[in-house]
């Protein structure tokens, strides 16, 4: 376990070493703070009468949170096991006194830390809106819950897809057709057959995370995407085993 | 302290180590010399459990790598070939990181630290960015985790590689100074630096050892004819004909000079009967002996050496 630490806070060191994170944040910030006040907007001025509160947030957080964590999840998985290969400390890390588990969880856990990074600037949003109007603020546990097993399925693809190449470019290319594919999978319904969509929608990322973004804890969501995470967790282990009997490292 | 017995190690069809076994001692430093691809690498990798071997086992301070890796692992420092390390960490950050990975207990970490940064030259670079550095500072902070939590058992792949000659002399000190307390498993493809550190040598080629001695035996064992360089004042024609006649000559080749004087490597069995001949013949001649020195050996020179007797050995 200390020595799982250790190695997350190297994680962690390099991130914040390079300028990465910083921009990243500010980037992410700033294009869900304009959508946050644009879409706010619009809803205020033009709500048809809609309970502008509940339908505000499930779409800002399907709409812009979850996707625009989806754009930059790649940015960051892509170095976690891929740059190591290219670097050639995999070999130091293979050859230190850590289990290949060990290697794979610090990994997923310091990249999960980094992104509570974003997830805290977004309280930012319901905060304003508290401020102007209290609400009931219960919706937002199953929204933040919905955002973190989302956040954390993002990066177990991207660690598994990362395990696979040297390159980084691949890497996080890879990692974002995945991921999308994932979340569009159910966008065209009239496209495939009943029995077709019935299959696809438990698949997609989209069907489970909007059932959060409604507010609503459902059991079967979260069983989704923790099966999710450690399907790809496990996937990744394998491939860091490869190396057993592959030739390569 | 090292235990290898019958190490076979195959990457698809091709077979990267064949049948390798030998032993090495506690407190010893044992050379792996052989040439570039001839298997060095892959040897300590299995040792360090990167990988596990195809058939054989490996045995370090008694126990099985294969089936304690984390202890065998606590036990062992090990510098790769062609050490990478974190570019965007500086060398304390990243020596920090290495003791507490590899165990070193916090109330004694800070010292060991110090110890290990003074012990390879790092002090004024300890705050600097692994990116930022030269090769050899680099080479140094490579050796630095491989030796921040006291091994028992070093494994150096290539470590003087890439350095200029004033640090491969430190870090050959350094090794040497390990002696006794550590052992040490190095591989190199220079024969110099396994005479200057290594008690043993194991040599290497095609994944099978073809010898396996002293630093001083492997010498005398093919000292069976050795090559010196003459370099002589005097007209030219004159001394080749005189060199070109003394006896027991295995070889006569003349190196190109810029200066006048005529340089010539002979080869011989004679050894220092042969180089008492030709500097009373210089000497006596009224020639001037500008220089005469034995060559020493390239490793090329000993593996076709060691190949050749063994064939010999075998008809």
């Amino acid at each position: 376990m200390k020595r799982t630490l250790a190695l997350v806070r190297k994680e962690l060191a390099s991130y914040f070493a390079g300028p990465l994170v910083y921009v990243v944040i500010g980037a992410f910030l700033c294009a869900t703070g304009l959508q946050f006040y644009t879409t706010l907007n619009s809803y205020v001025t033009i709500g048809f009468g809609l309970n502008i509160l509940e339908h505000f947030w499930e779409e800002f957080f399907v709409n812009y949170i979850a996707f625009y964590l989806l754009i930059v999840v790649p940015l960051f998985t892509m170095r976690l096991l891929a740059e190591e290969r290219r670097l050639g400390t995999i070999e130091l890390l293979y050859t230190y006194p850590l289990r290949d588990r060990e290697i794979m969880f610090a990994k997923f856990a310091a990249c999960l830390i980094v992104f509570l990074l974003f997830i805290a600037g977004t309280l930012l949003y319901p905060a304003i809106v508290y401020a102007i109007q209290p609400f009931d603020p219960r919706p937002f546990v199953a929204r933040y819950l919905g955002t973190l097993l989302f956040l954390g399925s993002c990066i177990a693809c991207g660690l598994f897809i990362s395990s696979l190449t040297e390159s980084q470019v691949i890497a996080s290319s890879c990692t974002f057709v995945v991921l999308l594919l994932f979340w569009i999978l159910t966008w065209n319904e009239a496209a495939v057959s009943t029995s077709l969509v019935t299959v696809l929608s438990q698949t997609s990322t989209f069907d489970h995370f909007h059932t959060f973004a409604t507010g609503v804890i459902d059991l079967k969501d979260c069983l989704y995407f923790l099966f999710f995470i450690g399907l790809f967790l496990f996937l990744t282990l394998r491939s860091m085993e490869s190396r057993q009997w592959r030739g390569r490292r | 302290m090292i235990a290898v017995d019958g190490l076979v190690k195959d990457f698809g069809r091709t077979r990267a180590v064949a049948g390798v076994s030998f032993n090495v001692a506690a407190g010893e430093i044992m050379g792996l010399l052989g040439p570039n691809g001839s298997g060095k690498t892959t040897i300590m990798r299995i040792l360090t459990g990167f990988f596990p071997p195809t058939e054989g086992s490996v045995a370090i301070d008694g126990l099985d790598v294969e089936r304690h890796p984390l202890a065998i692992r606590e036990r062992i420092g090990y510098l790769p070939e062609n050490v990478v390390l974190y570019p965007d960490l500086t060398v304390v950050r990243f020596l920090r990181f290495c003791a507490e990975v590899k165990g070193v207990p916090a109330p004694v970490r800070r010292a060991r630290l110090d110890e290990v940064i003074g012990a390879c030259g790092l002090t004024e670079v300890a705050g600097k960015l692994i990116g930022k550095l030269s090769k050899g500072y680099r080479q140094r902070v490579g050796i630095a985790q491989a030796l921040v939590h006291r091994p028992r058992v070093l494994i150096l792949d290539e470590p003087t590689v890439g350095l200029d000659p004033r640090q491969i002399i430190e870090i050959r000190t350094l090794i040497k100074a390990l002696a006794g307390s550590t052992t040490v498993l190095l591989s190199t493809h220079i024969l110099p630096e396994v005479s200057m550190t290594c008690g043993r040598v194991i040599i290497i080629d095609y994944g099978r050892i073809i010898a396996e001695d002293t630093a001083l035996g492997l010498t005398q064992r093919v000292r069976g004819s050795d090559e010196t360089r003459v370099r002589v004042a005097g007209p030219r024609a004159d001394v080749l004909a005189a060199l070109a006649a003394v006896g027991g000559l295995d070889e006569l080749r003349e190196e190109p000079t810029g200066d006048g004087a005529v340089t010539v490597v002979v080869r011989s069995a004679r050894g220092d009967a042969l180089r008492c001949e030709i500097a009373a013949l210089v000497i006596g001649r009224g020639w001037g002996l500008l220089e005469m020195r034995t060559l020493p050996m390239s490793l090329e020179d000993l593996f076709v050496r060691l190949v050749r007797d063994d064939r010999d050995a075998a008809a």
